[in-house]
């Protein structure tokens, strides 16, 4: 039996970054995430890696391009309005089919919003990380052993595919303690990273890590190359739980800590004789589309709760096929439902489909 | 005999450099300075958006093509994780005086054991002739039609100057390559900020009064002297810090921590 420690989440995102090879951090403070920062400041020279402070979340994620270009596995973290600033870096990241590991511990936006938990970052992790053409793996924990656990995968899924993996938290969840099990990290086969600009040393011809093509068909044939290992990502890579599903008329989509609120709620409604599902997306991107296809056939209803206004709710209707209704609950800007405000939600949809 | 040669570290490829423009010259020298010190397969060059930014392909070593302003904290990640690498940029002065200024301070204010070769050209040459942050006062940009008005478009940066204030910036010089004289005293300026990275000095800086002449609406003899003329009298060359910042922050972490 594992030994279990009571942590964080923020910090077992830290500490599990360590466990899986990242010696190097780079960050820059922001509410609810700094604990991590924190962490590796404490821990990086115990351990021979070095946590460094940057003096922008720019100048953050730029560090992490040019450790990732010259082979190193790497970390950078940020809330929000710190990831916007990222978004430039990511984009450069993803031009270059460069591995590192973002974590976002989403907090209340637009602008400088609040520092309660929130999840209105899912278009901007999912769909628009930076610009051009282009999509970064996204993994949502919903406890502070999957914080850990995903940091882990994330580095092995972002070294096999050659692109950055995001961390999608929530200030909830970075700022809650549960025992984590750190036996549980991935372990995947790394493929060697002959591309790295680390010194020819005379004996290969020079890298380059680039992503400037003045042709524009070198340039297309490079983002189709992408988005063919793209489609290899979604093949096999896509996670979700799929909980009480087989009978449920009402299925809710909901991740992160919201997922959590949603089971609670599953059980009171269950209790009432309403026979609700959930299907919980772990990786954001690429999106559960299949299993939610196939719900489609089986369930009434399906009711997206986030932290936001909606934002997962076309994601939804697009795997659905729009097959059946959809309904939206949410609350936003740092507020969090409690279950009973999601039980209201599923008993007004089990009225009309009675 | 062979009495001049292609420099090792140059690729056996033409520049895309306009007539006139002295790139050609500093690339030459970098390459110099990789070959004398031996260097070319443990350096990693990192240059920006510019009209540098085809770097790459003039470079025999490993090189990065970083996000405008952003080659100093790339570089940084690439020496912070393999600290026996020689780390290298090659910036232009919008890059590294507009758009990249927090990188540039910072590199200097951690002592980054790096080496900039910063081209001052007065002006941003790749978009085509826009006032840069080191354009002169009252120099005609496109961007500056009637003149640089420092009442509106402010003072240039004097780049050598303000990062020699840092503790952390070990070696900053300014030189031209206008004159034969001026190259050879660039080349041993840059030979220079190359070897105080072999010896752990911390950051090297040299900024390289360079030219422009299609940008400058000047035929190439007439820009080499408007460089003597004035931009030298504005940029004086020189030495602005030579020290050892190598016990104020070591770049090895585990010497650092």
């Amino acid at each position: 039996m594992a030994k279990k420690v009571l942590m964080k989440g923020n910090e077992a995102i830290a500490e599990a970054a360590i466990k899986s090879g990242c010696l190097y951090f780079f960050g820059y403070p922001i509410t609810p995430q700094t604990e991590i920062s924190e962490y590796m400041a404490k821990r990086m020279p115990k351990v021979g890696g070095l946590c460094l402070q940057a003096e922008s979340e720019i100048s953050a994620i730029n560090m992490v391009m040019g450790a990732a270009a010259s082979g190193t596995r790497c970390l950078t973290s940020s809330s929000s309005p710190g990831v916007s600033l990222k978004s430039e870096g990511i984009s450069y990241i993803v031009g270059c089919d460069l591995p590192c590991v973002i974590v976002n511990v989403q907090r209340g936006g637009p602008g400088l919003g609040g520092i309660q938990p929130s999840q209105q970052d899912y278009y901007q992790a999912t769909k628009a990380n930076g610009h051009g053409d282009e999509q970064i793996i996204v993994l949502a924990p919903a406890s502070v052993q999957e914080m850990a656990q995903l940091t882990s995968e994330a580095f092995d899924l972002a070294d096999i595919y050659r692109m950055p993996a995001m961390i999608l938290a929530d200030g909830a969840l970075g700022q809650m303690m549960e025992p984590v099990d750190f036996e549980l990290t991935s372990k995947r086969e790394i493929p060697e990273k002959t591309w790295a600009t680390n010194g020819t040393e005379g004996k290969r011809p020079k890298n380059i890590i680039n992503s400037l093509y003045m042709n524009p068909n070198d340039l297309e044939d490079s983002i189709i190359a992408r988005y063919k290992r793209y489609d290899e990502v979604a093949e096999k890579e896509t996670k979700y739980e799929e909980y009480k599903c087989d009978d449920a008329d009402i299925v809710i989509v909901s991740y992160g800590i919201t997922a959590r609120i949603c089971k609670t709620a599953i059980a009171a409604a269950r209790a009432k004789g309403i026979k609700v599902g959930l299907l919980r997306p772990i990786t954001l991107w690429p999106y559960p589309k299949k299993p939610l296809l196939k719900l489609a056939d089986s369930a009434k209803h399906f009711l997206v709760v986030e932290l936001n206004m909606g934002q997962m709710v076309d994601d939804v209707k697009v795997a659905t096929e729009c097959k059946k209704p959809v309904s939206f609950f949410g609350r936003t800007g740092g507020v969090i439902p409690s279950p009973a405000d999601v039980l209201a939600e599923i008993e007004k949809i089990a009225g009309g489909l009675n | 005999m062979v009495v001049f040669d292609r420099p090792k570290s140059l690729s056996p490829v033409p520049f895309h450099y306009c007539p006139g423009c002295t790139h050609g010259i500093v690339h030459r020298l970098v390459a110099e300075a990789l070959d004398e010190l031996d260097i070319c397969g443990k350096a990693v060059g990192i240059a920006p958006v510019g009209c540098s930014v085809f770097a790459y392909n003039y470079f025999e070593c490993d090189m990065i093509e970083a996000a405008h302003g952003r080659a100093p904290a790339v570089a940084t990640g690439v020496k912070r994780t393999h600290p026996d690498n020689i780390v290298f940029t090659y910036q232009g002065d919008g890059d590294l005086a507009a758009i990249g200024t927090a990188e540039t301070v910072h590199v200097g204010a951690r002592g980054e054991n790096i080496t900039i070769i910063f081209i001052n050209n007065c002006i941003y040459g790749m978009t085509g002739g826009q006032m840069a942050p080191t354009t002169l006062p009252g120099q005609v940009t496109t961007t500056s039609p009637y003149g640089r008005d420092r009442r509106i478009q402010g003072s240039p940066i004097h780049v050598c100057e303000m990062l020699s204030t840092l503790d952390g910036v070990a070696y900053a010089e300014r030189v031209a390559v206008n004159t034969v004289p001026n190259i050879k005293k660039a080349k041993k300026a840059i030979v220079k900020a190359f070897q105080n990275q072999i010896d752990k000095k911390g950051l090297s800086i040299v900024e390289v009064l360079s030219t422009c002449p299609t940008n400058w609406g000047m035929t190439p003899e007439a820009a080499l002297k408007w460089v003597e003329t004035d931009m030298i009298p504005f940029y004086p060359l020189g030495v602005y810090k030579d020290t050892d910042v190598k016990l104020l922050n070591p770049t090895s972490t585990k010497e650092g921590n």
